[in-house]
């Protein structure tokens, strides 16, 4: 019921945002309204949350069309609950920027906003296939037309790349899901059994290789995160990117587990060489958005080998890594947002300087870099500790890329903060020091202190994500 | 003794025949009015009795459905009776009755009678045409429905496109006829027999005439279906008629093709299924690559939308080329969302082109989405449901056709289909990039003429429906599914 609440509220709020003739900002006070509450479900649903129990929780199912054996079954286990209450506090914290920055034709832009919000909380809920791809879809609408209408002046080939590899991506997983089905004679992600069809496989896998992006399937992201308005691209960044951690957990690892055997080496050697790369490529560009979209990718790629380090150790790193690369990421394109607000630019040739005068946007700046770049102590630290040691037990190679990128990150976290706060004053910068006012600290300033709270306790997540079993216990669960 | 005593007169079930004889009448009353009633009244008059004929005639389809859950011949095995042809007329005549609804708004002097008179005629073909029982009744009702759209087609006298897409549909349309005809001529000759299931039971098979009989009633059918390579007369049709009627036969014309296509073929030649399967598979995979690949390159939008249809021919001769239950129901579930996404945009397209008074192009849809926020995110619904976005019911029957080809051991069907929609994103997309993300021209003769078009409850009641039903068979697909299931059970797997 819970479950089912925190995946309709948001839509039927969506609809009735939409159709109602309210002015904006009564259109964007139900809208952030509804963030909230969705905000306090989550946290509702967290308490009376039984972390010791190994069974789907807060689950519901019913009938949708039984001649193939599809349900609408909801329901939440520890990882996929954290990354849900990702996606309401990020959804919630957008929601707040766009209300902030005052976006024009707000019934369709909350509205599209909200719908985007409750989709991704269904992909985490899903526990049948066809109905996973339902929500999987879904997303894609309404990021398609936000980046398509508020984005920046380079968005129709944006969104057109976007959705060309999104749904490449996506299809083939629709005929993965027709043959996974049929073949299992039920479309039930608990109930349905392991396969060993390496084509079924691949779909998937790609699919979700995509939605990451993980090497090289990654022409979108660039475009696609800095024609987004900021706060859509820390949604896709923080939480429909995460769709891809949830697939590979749930679907990929669980379901099929002789072809992951198989291909395990081509993963993590993709995966390894895409944190090498974006971190590389993010240490190159010219701009705040596109430093913190190519470190994205790079961070996908260190999850993803975590998701296949085959070990407790790597899996509950990747979760936590997934928790606090989400918050960290949008954290950052929201700053670089009201950056741009601020100064019309997040160019670093346009910027630096900006510490000077304002305080509260330094400060903030530079705990959401520290944190970016793992300083030891951090919750991303711990992540990537917990992510390399598990995949040591793959060979110590990857470890050592691994690190390798971590120094990496340093740099391009380093060389954003310098180009940003420090050096001479830029061009775009305007001599009265406009630092953020209270409601761009309210927005930004929650993700930092559940950062903080995650950093002081970081096996919250990365122990509480699978039950007692351990995730190795559940995911091979299916193959009993 | 009396001649009736002499000649054995068979039995009428009037019941199954009252559908078609529903939307008779209100055409012969339509047509009355044309002549009878002042011309003032003529259009409600006309209107308002074609639109009651394909409700009545769709009550009634119901309760056939409901009385006849065995199939029965009637007719000297000329008819029949069963619920797979309840249900296509139910389809059927409910996308009837929204073009009637779509039609209202059309700003037409002269013929109003004439014109809904028509529609209701060619209703009435369909409904008859899909209750064909053999050879005879198959080809009375293909003309029965085709000759009265080949004059909607030309309605718009005042359009020298109509009269060319009215020429045009006619003499392909008899081909496509003389084909048919042909074929059934020659399935005569091998086997003596008309009647489909007279037919199956028929000796002979082994006759190449036969196959060749068969194959050409397919290419007839594929024709009306416009199913590549039959489907050339498709876009400059859809082109060139009255935008209602081009709703009407993307929606009604293809379903009633497609359901005497699974019948016929399941019916008439189920031991040649090895050779038919695989003939509609490839019919199926040219319209995909063809209709995909074509209407990436379209710029009116009514060309665009005709060969979308052509794809969706493609989708839905999977369904048949599974040769199944499950593709059966897969079909007949497919016509549902895809009837109401066909007719609604093309209502779309209609109350553009009235606002305008022009071709509606993806540049004169532009801006379109925030001046008519309604109509414009219905457009957005129907191209998502056309390219099986979810929360349509467009998704979901993709999902049965390809469940049914997996099922059948079609992968490779269900592999094309998917590239195929894949392809097919781009031109649904750039519909509602047009709508949204273009800043409205400051054209003047973009503008639309007058100020605010007159409000038209008609048109907006039939979209509205449309988008209920596209919306609507996502949620509830088990009811659907249940009656197509019923439907199915009358033919013979």
């Amino acid at each position: 019921m819970l479950t089912t609440l925190l995946i309709v509220l948001p839509l039927v709020a969506a609809a009735v945002v939409w159709a109602a003739p309210l002015p904006r900002e009564a259109t964007a006070g139900i809208a952030s309204l509804v963030a909230l509450v969705e905000v306090g479900l989550w946290i509702l649903a967290l308490l009376r949350f039984d972390f010791g129990s190994s069974a789907l929780q807060h689950s519901a199912q019913r009938e949708w069309f039984s001649d193939l054996g599809v349900s609408y079954h909801v329901g939440f286990y520890g990882f996929s609950l954290w990354l849900a209450g990702l996606t309401v506090a990020l959804g919630a914290a957008a929601i707040g920027f766009g209300m902030w920055v005052g976006r024009d034709r707000a019934r369709a832009y909350y509205g599209l906003m909200l719908f985007l919000v409750g989709a991704v909380v269904g992909v985490f809920a899903s526990q049948d296939l066809l109905l996973f791809y339902v929500f999987f879809e879904a997303m894609l609408i309404p990021i398609y037309i936000l980046v398509g209408v508020w984005g920046g002046p380079n968005r129709a080939a944006a969104t057109i790349m976007f959705v060309v590899y999104t749904m490449a991506g996506s299809l083939l997983m629709l005929a993965s899901i027709v043959a996974f089905g049929l073949s299992q004679g039920t479309f039930d992600l608990i109930a349905a059994g392991t396969s060993d069809n390496d084509w079924v496989f691949l779909g998937f896998a790609v699919a979700f290789a995509v939605k990451a992006p993980l090497f090289p399937f990654h022409g979108w992201l660039r475009a696609a995160y800095t024609e987004a308005p900021p706060e859509v691209a820390a949604l896709l960044s923080g939480v429909v990117s995460k769709a891809a951690v949830f697939g590979f957990v749930w679907i990929v690892l669980r379901h099929f587990p002789g072809p992951v055997g198989d291909w395990r080496t081509v993963i993590l050697v993709l995966a390894a060489t895409g944190l090498v790369y974006g971190s590389l490529l993010a240490f190159r560009q010219p701009d705040m958005r596109g430093v913190v979209a190519y470190s994205s990718m790079g961070q996908m790629g260190l999850i993803t080998l975590g998701i296949f380090a085959g070990n407790d150790l790597g899996l509950g790193g990747a979760v936590l890594q997934s928790v606090g690369h989400g918050l960290v990421s949008a954290a950052m394109f929201l700053l670089a947002g009201m950056v741009i607000e601020r100064t019309g630019s997040d160019r670093f040739a346009d910027l630096g300087g900006m510490a000077k005068g304002r305080p509260v946007l330094a400060t903030i700046v530079m705990i959401v870099g520290m944190l970016t770049l793992a300083v030891p102590g951090s919750a991303n630290f711990a992540g990537e500790f917990a992510i390399l040691a598990g995949v040591f037990a793959q060979g110590w190679g990857y470890a050592a890329v691994g690190a390798v990128a971590i120094v990496l990150a340093a740099m391009y976290t380093l060389r954003l903060i310098s180009a940003v706060l420090h050096r001479a004053s830029g061009a775009a910068i305007r001599a009265e020091a406009l630092d953020l006012r209270p409601g761009e600290v309210a927005l930004v300033l929650p993700l930092v202190l559940a950062l903080l709270a995650l950093s002081a306790w970081p096996a919250a997540v990365s122990d509480r994500s699978f039950p007692d079993r351990g995730p190795a216990g559940v995911i091979s669960e299916a193959a009993e | 003794m009396t001649v009736g005593a002499a000649i054995a007169t068979p039995k009428v079930d009037w019941l199954a025949l009252s559908p078609s004889l529903a939307l008779l009448a209100a055409a012969t009353v339509c047509l009355l009015g044309a002549v009878l009633v002042p011309a003032a009244a003529r259009r409600a008059f006309s209107a308002t009795f074609a639109g009651a004929g394909f409700g009545v005639a769709a009550v009634l389809a119901a309760v056939v459905f409901d009385r006849s859950p065995e199939q029965e011949l009637l007719i000297a095995e000329s008819m029949t009776r069963d619920r797979i042809a309840a249900l296509a007329q139910i389809v059927l005549a409910g996308a009837g009755l929204l073009s009637v609804l779509v039609s209202w708004g059309d700003r037409r002097r002269d013929h109003v009678g004439e014109y809904y008179a028509l529609l209701a005629a060619a209703g009435g073909g369909m409904l008859f045409f899909v209750s064909a029982g053999n050879l005879m009744t198959l080809f009375l009702g293909l003309e029965w429905l085709s000759i009265p759209l080949y004059i909607l087609t030309a309605m718009d006298t005042h359009r020298k496109r109509s009269l060319e897409a009215g020429l045009k549909y006619l003499i392909v349309g008899s081909f496509g006829s003389a084909i048919l005809l042909f074929g059934a001529a020659l399935t005569y000759g091998a086997t003596g027999q008309l009647g489909f299931n007279a037919i199956r039971e028929a000796t002979g098979a082994d006759d190449p005439l036969f196959v060749t009989g068969m194959a050409m009633i397919l290419a007839g059918l594929a024709f009306k279906a416009s199913a590549a390579p039959f489907h050339m007369w498709t876009p400059d049709v859809y082109e060139g008629a009255p935008t209602a009627v081009t709703g009407f036969m993307s929606a009604a014309t293809k379903a009633a093709a497609l359901v005497v296509t699974l019948r016929v073929l399941v019916t008439a030649f189920p031991e040649q299924a090895e050779i038919w399967s695989l003939a509609v598979a490839v019919l199926a995979v040219a319209s995909l690559v063809v209709g995909n690949l074509a209407a990436l390159a379209q710029k009116d939008v009514k060309r665009l939308l005709a060969y979308s249809s052509v794809s969706h021919a493609g989708f839905m001769l999977i369904a048949v080329a599974a040769n199944s239950p499950l593709g059966g129901r897969a079909l007949l579930y497919y016509l549902i969302p895809y009837g109401a996404m066909s007719i609604g945009a093309f209502a779309v397209v209609a109350a553009r082109e009235r606002e305008l008074g022009r071709a509606v192009t993806l540049t004169t849809l532009e801006g379109y989405g925030w001046e008519r926020p309604f109509h414009a995110a219905a457009l957005w619904v129907f191209m998502l449901g056309f390219a099986g976005f979810p929360l349509t019911g467009g998704m979901l029957g993709k999902f049965y056709v390809f469940s049914a080809a997996y099922e059948a051991g079609w992968w490779w069907l269900v592999v094309v289909g998917v590239v195929a929609t894949a392809a097919s994103i781009y031109y649904y997309l750039s519909v509602i990039r047009a709508l949204f993300m273009r800043p409205a021209p400051a054209r003047a003769d973009l503008v639309a003429a007058g100020g605010s078009p007159a409000a038209d409850p008609a048109l907006t009641a039939a979209i509205v429906a449309a988008v209920a039903v596209t919306v609507g068979s996502f949620f509830f697909v088990q009811p659907l599914v249940d009656l197509a299931g019923h439907a199915v059970s009358a033919l013979s797997f």
